[in-house]
């Protein structure tokens, strides 16, 4: 088990203070300038040889994100990093935790990476609806400037960067980064067509870099106590710790940090006190947020909780939000609530999302009752099959592969649903 | 809240069309444009936005709305053409675009809050006489069921206005409720004994810093 002294969020649940003199007593901001004086692209091999991969749910190796930014910025375009706290996907609430418990862990990476990417300035982009949430972040902002960490020779560093809070305002759209980046600029949150990427034009058309909260904020860790720590921890490719969100039917729901690759069963046991009513009620989990497809229960319990050992059973880590189903679950009901969900969500801009959310969503309705013809579950997968991969973002994706994954695995229960349905139709008419 | 169309009146624009910000608001209108490059202040609409609507429900006593002639407001204010400002407007949930109530009950029904009961939560709304989309006769509480609003290990969960009531059920929803309509200010967050998003019952790590602000770095 990973040991408290390797968890990197140690204020996690705010029974502490989150305001800089108890961050500076944990140990943040503890000679930043010294970190920064490596030199930026020492910083970068370091997070590279870190193995950190994106913690938004991609999993894209960070310091690889961070060396394609231009080294020597032109005039007029200066490099931005702007940090993804838009946490909406269902499931996950760990920036969250990050932000309104530890937000100095965010802040002082936010200037690290802002340095090594050789950014003047750095956005933070978060949700709307985490009100309290950007009100503290703001204040450690200000807490920040008032102490000289941030601004002009941020932390006695010799380097200029500011450092500003963007609060959205409803939409999970605004997660994808190219949307993120429209409604920074002041416009719907619709995706942009890729390439170009942010990293050659961005915000304002500007180098930019998007990370998720736990990537920048996992950052000044990792460098004081060294990439070969942080590699130590997990399997290769996946290592590290990472912020788990355990949610749905177990005894003790929480957000826990452990080792990447811990086992389910481990997870579960160790800090959400088990499955409501043991291990043989569970049914299925969904293991990154409501965008991965579900894996049942007999596959999952003895798997490694990692980017790879979650791809190898056919859905992915995502954000790591762990959503557990036990046998109460109605489960064609919880997909189609997720179908409603990608409905509500969809920008509207490509029509096999905008059309296709709709059309899956009516059709899940009418499986949820049996309210259907065995052939359209066939037409289903198919729709699915369509819209995947037909979109300029995932968004697309994302409301496919949660149906996908109930089909593969559940689909004996849709026909089950059907024909009772028929066969209460049949009695009736008689 | 959303409405099929921004409703554009007469009545509307005679009693909104002259809002401008007050001093306080005029202040903080210029600090958020000031966080962006020049010439690019369009980036500031969305918080402007919030802020306008924020100041009506100051004046309304309601979480407040955003009337077109406002949106022109903020628009104006920002040098840029009305139509963007209505997408805008239009795009992000939480612009309300019709009047809303002193309380706006936003009760989350994403897969991780329907699992833990937000059906009930929504039921506790129901007996007291809300229906989804609509504000009570009394104007006191609007209904809204949202999506995902991060807050899954503390599932269900309701925002009401700037406050979340975490680790709901039928009766303690139903006690936030009566608080609320008796004028008093419930506590938010968990409402079962617990801290934050640890497990119940008390956290399975980082025991050393319930009592004090622990410092790790000794036994790196």
């Amino acid at each position: 088990m990973l040991a408290d002294k390797d968890r990197i969020f140690t204020n996690l649940y705010g029974y502490q203070s989150w305001e800089l003199k108890a961050a500076e007593k944990r140990g943040d901001w503890d000679d930043t300038r010294g970190l920064m004086a490596r030199g930026q692209d020492a910083i970068i091999e370091e997070i590279k040889a870190s193995g950190l991969r994106g913690r938004g749910g991609a999993g894209f190796p960070t310091g690889m994100k961070w060396s394609f930014m231009p080294k020597e910025p032109k005039p007029g375009k200066p490099n931005f990093l702007v940090i993804n706290a838009d946490e909406s996907e269902p499931g996950s609430c760990k920036d969250r935790e990050i932000i309104r418990h530890d937000p100095h862990k965010l802040i002082e990476g936010a200037l690290i990476a802002g340095y090594a990417m050789r950014a003047r300035a750095g956005y933070i982009y978060i949700r709307g609806e985490f009100i309290q949430e950007a009100w503290r972040l703001e204040a450690a902002v200000q807490e920040a400037y008032d102490a000289g960490l941030l601004g002009k020779n941020a932390a006695k560093s010799g380097y200029d960067f500011d450092l500003f809070v963007h609060r959205g305002a409803g939409a999970y759209i605004c997660g994808e980064e190219t949307a993120m980046l429209e409604s920074l600029e002041g416009k719907k949150g619709q995706p942009r067509l890729k390439p170009p990427f942010p990293a050659g034009a961005g915000l304002y058309g500007c180098p930019t870099t998007v990370n998720n909260v736990e990537s920048i904020a996992v950052v000044p860790t990792i460098l004081r106590r060294g990439a070969s720590w942080f590699a130590g921890i997990g399997r290769e490719k996946n290592e590290g710790t990472k912020l788990f969100q355990i949610s749905g039917h177990v005894n003790r729901p929480c957000v826990v940090e452990d080792a990447m690759g811990v086992p389910f069963r481990e997870l579960i046991d160790r800090h959400a006190g088990g499955i409501r009513g043991g291990w043989d009620n569970l049914l299925a989990v969904i293991p990154g947020g409501s965008s991965v497809p579900l894996v049942p229960a007999a596959q999952i319990i003895d798997a490694p909780m990692d980017f790879d050992g979650l791809k190898d059973l056919g859905s992915g880590l995502g954000t790591a939000a762990v959503i557990v189903m036990d046998k109460s679950t109605d489960v064609v009901k919880a997909i189609s609530r997720i179908s409603y969900f990608y409905k509500h969500e969809s920008c509207g801009q490509c029509t096999p999302c905008r059309e296709g959310t709709g059309w899956m969503w009516r059709v899940m309705e009418r499986l949820v009752t049996g309210d259907a013809e065995i052939h359209e579950i066939d037409a289903l997968w198919d729709v699915t099959k369509q819209v995947e991969g037909h979109t300029i973002c995932a968004l697309g994706d994302a409301a496919a592969w949660p149906i996908q994954g109930l089909i593969r695995h559940f689909r004996p229960e849709i026909e089950r649903r059907i024909e009772e349905r028929r066969g209460r139709t049949l009695e009736a008419a008689e | 809240m959303a409405a099929k169309r921004l409703p554009d009146t007469p009545e509307i624009r005679e009693r909104w069309g002259s809002f401008a910000w007050t001093k306080d608001n005029a202040a903080e209108a210029r600090k958020v444009v000031d966080r962006y490059p020049p010439g690019r202040q369009q980036s500031a609409v969305i918080p402007l936005l919030d802020l306008a609507q924020r100041q009506i429900g100051a004046e309304t006593n309601t979480q407040g709305w955003l009337p077109i002639p406002v949106i022109e407001y903020v628009a104006a204010f920002l040098d840029m053409p009305k139509i963007r400002a209505y997408e805008v407007a239009t795009f992000y949930t939480m612009f309300n675009l019709v009047p809303v109530g002193r309380h706006h009950v936003q009760v989350c029904g994403t897969t991780p809050c329907m699992l833990r009961g937000s059906d009930d939560v929504l039921a506790a709304c129901y007996v007291r006489g809300m229906k989804k989309g609509h504000t009570t006769g009394d104007g006191l509480f609007t209904l809204t069921e949202v999506e995902c609003l991060g807050v899954c290990a503390n599932a269900p969960m309701v925002q009401i206005n700037d406050e979340n009531y975490e680790d709901l059920t039928f009766d303690s929803m139903t006690a936030i409720l009566d608080a609320l309509a008796a004028g008093q200010a419930p506590k938010p967050g968990p409402q079962v004994e617990r801290q934050t998003s640890a497990p119940e019952g008390g956290p399975t790590t980082l025991q050393a810093m319930v009592k004090e602000n622990h410092d790790y770095r000794g036994e790196w």
